[in-house]
């Protein structure tokens, strides 16, 4: 036998008998990943703190998927840096200036400065909004 | 005709300090820095603390006081982060470009050649990084790997490119630049030959370049000729493409503090064997045997450096059959400490080598060797565990509780991106 060769020996165990009638028909199981992220490489994801987004269904506690290769929009709900703090908003178009709105009408509208580069941080893709065996969540504040 | 050859190098910023502030954007434009394992040394620092004069490889408390005085934010290294915010920055260039070799976790060449408008592209590219993953990068471009490398360093230092230099493009430029970098900072020229070169008034990169090929061949060798070649503009290395397959692996640690009680040392040792073993897991590898080494310090109480057989002990042990179970590779290194240790020695490192690696899927098996469906039901549960609650939430016995011999990352930022727990808050 040459040095390089090697055998495999699978450790499958073999079936006597009828062969299952699904056998054919097997398919990969749902995976959520492909359906909730579409760019794996620019997506992050983040908890979401505190109650102005409820009237866009997203609450305290909910996880968002946030896609950075999506470019922000009028509609997209959006990760913002503001004042340095990651905050989660709808982008809004109100007469020819941007604006990020609460969906909650104790909320504020906050203007947006069309001069920083880097004030949107990510569209928001989806929020998972656990009704059961919510994992735990150390709660690390982006500026502590 | 065959293209001529065109590459770009693509640098992140200060890349550790960048991950820091994808997920802290109140640290963009301040002051910071990050320390190598252990908290000793300053190993990067962003734009604003190296105009204030924070040097590179500084120990920690040596700096403490410019710190303090200016508020620089000091991290931990968080390698966990790194290594993803790497893999996300280096799979987009991926996506978006012909070809790229990975050099290092923040460095990558990338094969422009054919396209037409180099610098054009390398800025649309810029911006997708910036804009997928958060990481700046810089991008220089030009006809060899070595010269990209230089305009990399022109572009970083001027921000007028606006982060983005293509020497192909512009002769005059590229005289420029070639007049301008000194010789110790091009592509492969070590220390030693830096000094050499300076000796004989080769200061330069373009001395380098103009120098007598009989002469750079006789001094430096073909890798010295190839790189006074590259200099010219006439590539001597292609990009390459195929990564080797790993096949070694190796983890260790320095300790927090001088280590000499048995049970520190074989906590440790079975921590890291543990940290291989999911490892090996992780890229579908299997190894035969472990080894694991035990370092002392260096240098005796003078400032002799001690021969290599006083400071650092070694042994190999087999695992009996190709394997990636915790379990047997635990119990294998935690044997080996036992015969290493020796009492009343101050020890400083340990770690393990897994020295030989193959494959799960095409590992020989011996003829006696049981099939262990259950150990890699164990072992998928326990990668499951670690990869939603952390490395921390369950580990075994043998690791000890206590720890304490760990690493000191007082500062460590969270993993963002690897750890359901610990990704970024937002407030809305």
């Amino acid at each position: 036998m040459s040095p390089g060769l090697k055998l495999i020996l699978v450790d499958e165990t073999v079936q006597a008998g009828f062969p299952s009638p699904a056998g054919d028909y097997l398919e990969g199981r749902i995976d959520l990943n492909e359906h909730l992220i579409q760019h794996p490489s620019a997506t992050f994801l983040v908890w979401v703190s505190g109650d102005s987004m409820v009237d866009a269904g997203i609450f305290d506690g909910d996880l968002l998927v946030v896609d950075r290769s999506i470019q922000a929009a009028p509609g997209h709900i959006v990760v913002a840096a503001i004042d340095g703090e990651l905050t989660l908003k709808r982008l809004a178009r109100r007469g020819n200036r941007m604006v990020l709105q609460a969906e909650n009408d104790a909320y504020p509208v906050i203007e947006v400065d069309e001069n920083s580069e880097t004030l949107i941080w990510g569209v928001a893709t989806s929020a998972i909004h656990w009704l059961a065996g919510q994992p735990p969540r150390t709660g690390t504040m982006a500026a502590e | 005709m065959k293209n001529p050859t065109l590459f770009g190098l693509v640098d992140c910023n200060n890349f550790y300090c960048s991950c820091e502030r994808v997920f802290q954007p109140s640290l963009e434009g301040f002051p910071i820095v990050v320390l190598s394992n252990n908290d000793g040394c300053i190993i990067a620092r962003s734009n604003e603390a190296k105009a204030l004069g924070v040097e590179m490889g500084t120990p920690y408390f040596k700096a403490r006081g410019l710190i303090e005085q200016h508020g620089i934010k000091v991290f931990s290294s968080n390698y966990t982060l790194y290594g993803d915010m790497s893999a996300r920055v280096m799979s987009v260039l991926a996506e978006s470009s012909p070809d790229i070799e990975v050099y290092s976790i923040d460095e990558s060449f990338v094969d422009l050649t054919g396209i037409p408008d180099g610098d054009g592209f390398a800025r649309i590219l810029r911006r997708k990084v910036r804009q997928w993953t958060g990481i700046p990068v810089c991008i220089g471009i030009a006809q060899t790997k070595t010269l990209a490398k230089l305009a990399n360093r022109v572009a970083k230092k001027a921000p007028k490119t606006g982060g983005v230099l293509d020497l192909s493009a512009n002769p005059a430029w590229l005289e420029k630049a070639l007049a301008k970098v000194d010789v110790d900072d091009v592509w492969g020229i070590g220390h030693r030959w830096a000094a050499m070169l300076h000796d004989r008034g080769i200061h330069k990169a373009a001395h380098l370049r103009d120098a007598e090929d009989g002469w750079v061949r006789k001094r430096m060798g073909v890798i010295g000729h190839r790189t006074a070649m590259e200099l010219r503009g006439i590539s001597c290395w292609p990009l390459e493409r195929n990564v080797p397959d790993k096949k070694s692996c190796c983890v260790s640690r320095a300790f927090g503090q001088v280590v000499t009680e048995l049970s520190a040392v074989r906590e440790a040792v079975a921590s890291h064997a543990a940290r291989a073993a999911q490892k090996l897991r992780r890229d579908g590898l299997v190894a035969s045997h472990i080894t694991v080494f035990l370092m002392t310090d260096r240098f005796d109480n003078g400032d002799q450096v001690l021969p290599r057989s006083d400071y650092e002990s070694a042994a190999t042990a087999e695992l009996g059959g190709w394997t990636a179970d915790s379990r047997r590779l635990v119990g294998a290194a935690t044997a080996v400490v036992e015969r290493l240790f020796r009492p009343g020695r101050d020890y400083k490192k340990a770690g393990v080598i897994l020295p030989f690696l193959e494959s799960d899927a095409c590992a020989p098996r011996g003829l006696f060797d049981r099939p262990e469906p259950k150990s890699k039901n164990l072992m998928a549960a326990l990668d499951a565990i670690h990869a939603q609650y952390g490395r921390r939430s369950i580990h075994f016995a043998a690791e000890g509780t206590k720890k304490a011999w760990e690493m000191k990352q007082e500062l460590r930022s969270p993993r963002y991106t690897t750890c359901l727990s610990d990704v970024p808050n937002v407030r809305c």
